[in-house]
């Protein structure tokens, strides 16, 4: 019985290693394109699972902290029902750079594991480091994630308060200020210690 | 001409009595230009809300100590023990840069006088004092004057009643 498992698992084995022997060029071909589009189908339809909301606020950290803030702010509910979900900001679109992030995330899986922030008082001790880290994340791509909505090109000046005006038409136009300068805390509360 | 008087108020007497007995019985009806006739112990449904102004032109103050009113929406402005969103404008520091009124250096004293490197707590909540205005029609009538319209209206006066005593 096991003499013939051996024997099995051999035979796969000098298959496996050497199939170009065994099988023709076309279905090798065709065969590694066909499981290419289901691995990366696989792959894709995973990573984007983990860009929902819901995957978000599946874990209480984020659901009772954070997300209850969110949903007194303008970004949650406002005249037209345009909203931006969690990954719209904290997620960046681009291919590459979002693979990057996922793999930074990799830590907040850990975190989630050994409950960095499992308590409302463990999260309030740790916010203000954490909103830093993103502050200084769309400080350093330059408010891509804001960007990806509000195009500085389109905006109207004569539709927008005077003061807006005046801050958008010189800092933002110059490039000296990028979004994230003014508007820490639209989303979410800001924590203790935040720079004004 | 005596006796008619007292007749017709008599009459009145009389023809009020019916009516004004049921009313003491149950409860008048009362209206209030903001709760309507919604009974005191219910609650009224409120009025849509308003949109503050947003022109960012101050306004004038009806008399000396008024505390200025916001010409600016402030939605969603955050003031709690963590942060305070106005002073991201209006502190001192900060007013170079964002061209805002700076707060006076009473909010920075306390109770004493003393005067404080940060604005004084008791001062630290904005719109216990500061609001916003909306553009709507008044629900009561105001008939507050200042001090300069008391005083032009009384200069006014003087200058109508002066010339007939010359």
């Amino acid at each position: 019985m096991i003499r013939r498992l051996r024997d099995l698992l051999i035979r796969y084995w000098h298959v496996v290693n050497r199939p170009s022997r065994y099988f023709s060029l076309a279905f090798l071909t065709v065969g590694g394109f066909v499981a290419g589009v289901v691995f990366w189908g696989a792959f894709n339809t995973a990573l984007e699972l983990t860009n929902t909301e819901p995957f978000c606020i599946g874990c209480h950290e984020m659901r009772d902290n954070v997300y209850q803030e969110l949903k007194t702010t303008i970004h949650y509910t406002n005249r037209s029902g345009v909203r931006a979900k969690c990954p719209d900001c904290h997620v960046p679109h681009n291919w590459t750079d979002k693979i990057a992030r996922k793999m930074q995330a990799s830590k907040e899986v850990w975190g989630k594991i050994f409950g960095t922030i499992s308590t409302r008082e463990k999260f309030e001790a740790n916010r203000l480091d954490l909103a830093q880290h993103e502050w200084a994340r769309l400080k350093a791509n330059d408010s891509l994630e804001c960007r990806n909505c509000h195009g500085f090109d389109f905006m109207d000046f004569t539709r927008q308060s005077p003061r807006a005006t005046q801050a958008h038409s010189t800092f933002l136009a110059d490039r000296e200020r990028t979004c994230i300068d003014c508007h820490k805390g639209i989303s979410h509360r800001l924590p203790a210690g935040a720079p004004k | 001409m005596t006796m008619s008087l007292k007749l017709a108020l008599a009459i009145l007497l009389v023809a009020a009595w019916p009516s004004a007995a049921p009313a003491a019985t149950s409860m008048p009806v009362l209206y209030d230009a903001m709760r309507g006739s919604t009974p005191l112990d219910d609650e009224a449904r409120p009025p849509p809300l308003g949109n503050a102004e947003n022109k960012d032109v101050r306004r004038n103050r009806a008399f000396p100590m008024q505390p200025p009113t916001i010409p600016h929406k402030i939605d969603g402005y955050q003031v709690d023990k963590n942060s305070n969103r106005c002073m991201a404008c209006h502190s001192r520091t900060r007013i170079e840069e964002t061209r805002a009124i700076p707060i006076p250096a009473t909010h920075y004293m306390d109770r004493d006088g003393t005067l404080l490197g940060d604005v004084s707590t008791r001062r630290y909540f904005c719109t216990q004092c500061h609001v916003t205005q909306d553009e709507v029609k008044p629900l009561v009538e105001n008939r507050f004057q200042d001090f300069d319209t008391v005083r032009q209206g009384e200069k006014a006066k003087a200058a109508t009643t002066a010339p007939a005593k010359r």
